[in-house]
């Protein structure tokens, strides 16, 4: 069973999708806005992530080599159409909000590059775990990436508002997301990545 | 003038890399020479503007008809990773000297999200160029992705050129890499900002 808790706290720090695997940029930049969007577009991406990793690895060892990836790209597609629908049905305001970059889950890069490096070689609970933990890495990192932009965008936290006036609106948009999120990968590799 | 406006504003305005944040993956991780670069940009033009024509079609003559929209996003990533493909095969047959050019990058291209992202924004989403709000017809369609994927080269070049001369420079231990190159790109996308009110 430690294993298992492992893979998930591995997934935070030291397999950090967006930190030091630089995977996944696009939605990480452009649906931060503020930390509920991160939030949600993180819960959104864990949820496609661990069905494909659980689903890969049952299927991995009857698929041929040849058309692996084919197969893993159609299987994400069907999860992320899942998601969609039931986005649409139960939450759609920030289905609105997220647009585009929830299809776009499918190429995601975190979600092939896990089937691929791990669900294909594992077992059904190892790649939900390794599943839940990356996906919790890449939660945890749109959401302070999120937090950051709508507290210096915006004054705000969760919708919070704590600083009066209009907050520096170039946070909330495009130059702000690349250089919050060049100046938090400076922090990250400071102080908590080991050599 | 609508294509006009169509032009600049995928462009220059609304910027797939920079005010989109579409194909941020490659545009980080081949924009450290040149050379490569303009490489890159070619093949990502010519599967854009080719995938938009074809998805467009498979929308209008095959989803709609069948009121199957929702399976948008599979169809059109099955679509985009066969075009890739068949694409990579007729250069190989056709033009070696182009396919040896463009390598690697092909195959890369379906994972690009700018593609999908063209591909399901042209079908999805209305624009509004200077008119009422609508949804492009086929014409509109070709030049959007055409002009959307010359922004998407344009912005690579000018950032694979400040690279280059980032490289030379002396940049602090933490920095190196990624994050110095993400401030860089926020500084650029700060300036294509001035852009911005240019079409509304």
């Amino acid at each position: 069973m430690s294993s298992k808790v492992r893979l998930i706290l591995d997934g935070f720090v030291k397999n950090n999708p967006t930190f030091v695997l630089l995977l996944g940029m696009c939605p990480t930049l452009a649906t931060t806005t503020s930390a509920v969007n991160g939030l949600s577009m993180g819960l959104a991406t864990l949820f496609v992530l661990v069905l494909s990793n659980m689903a890969i690895s049952a299927i991995a060892p009857v698929v041929p080599d040849k058309v692996h990836i084919p197969v893993y790209i159609v299987v994400i597609a069907t999860f992320v159409t899942l998601l969609q629908l039931l986005m649409q049905a139960y939450t759609p305001a920030v289905y609105e909000t997220l647009g585009l970059f929830i299809p776009l889950i499918v190429v995601n890069c975190i979600v092939l590059g896990r089937a691929e490096a791990f669900a294909s070689r594992n077992g059904v609970i190892a790649s939900a775990a390794d599943g839940i933990g990356v996906g919790l890495g890449f939660t945890l990192a749109l959401t302070v990436l999120g937090a950051v932009r709508e507290i210096l965008g915006s004054g705000s936290i969760f919708g919070w508002k704590f600083i009066p006036g209009d907050g520096m609106l170039a946070f909330v948009m495009a130059p702000g997301a690349f250089i919050c999120l060049g100046y938090l990968m400076v922090l990250f590799n400071k102080y908590l990545k080991k050599e | 003038m609508e294509y006009f406006l169509i032009i600049i504003s995928a462009i220059f305005v609304n910027n797939i890399v920079l005010a989109q944040f579409l194909g941020i993956c490659p545009f980080l991780g081949v924009s450290n020479k040149l050379s490569t670069a303009t490489g890159m940009s070619g093949a990502v033009c010519f599967v854009i503007t080719l995938a938009t024509l074809v998805t467009y079609l498979v929308n209008k003559f095959l989803l709609v008809p069948l009121h199957i929209e929702f399976l948008q996003t599979i169809a059109f990533i099955l679509v985009i990773a066969a075009l890739v493909q068949m694409v990579e095969i007729v250069l190989k047959k056709t033009s070696p000297s182009l396919y040896s050019a463009l390598g690697i990058f092909l195959p890369l291209i379906t994972t690009n999200c700018a593609v999908l992202g063209v591909a399901l924004n042209v079908v999805t989403k209305q624009f509004t160029f200077g008119g009422e709000a609508h949804f492009l017809n086929l014409g509109e369609s070709l030049v959007y992705a055409l002009a959307t994927s010359l922004g998407y080269g344009l912005a690579m070049v000018i950032f694979a050129g400040i690279r280059e001369h980032l490289s030379l420079s002396d940049v602090p231990k933490a920095f190196k890499g990624v994050p110095i190159a993400l401030v860089t790109v926020g500084i650029l996308a700060m300036a294509f900002m001035g852009f911005s009110g240019m079409v509304k």
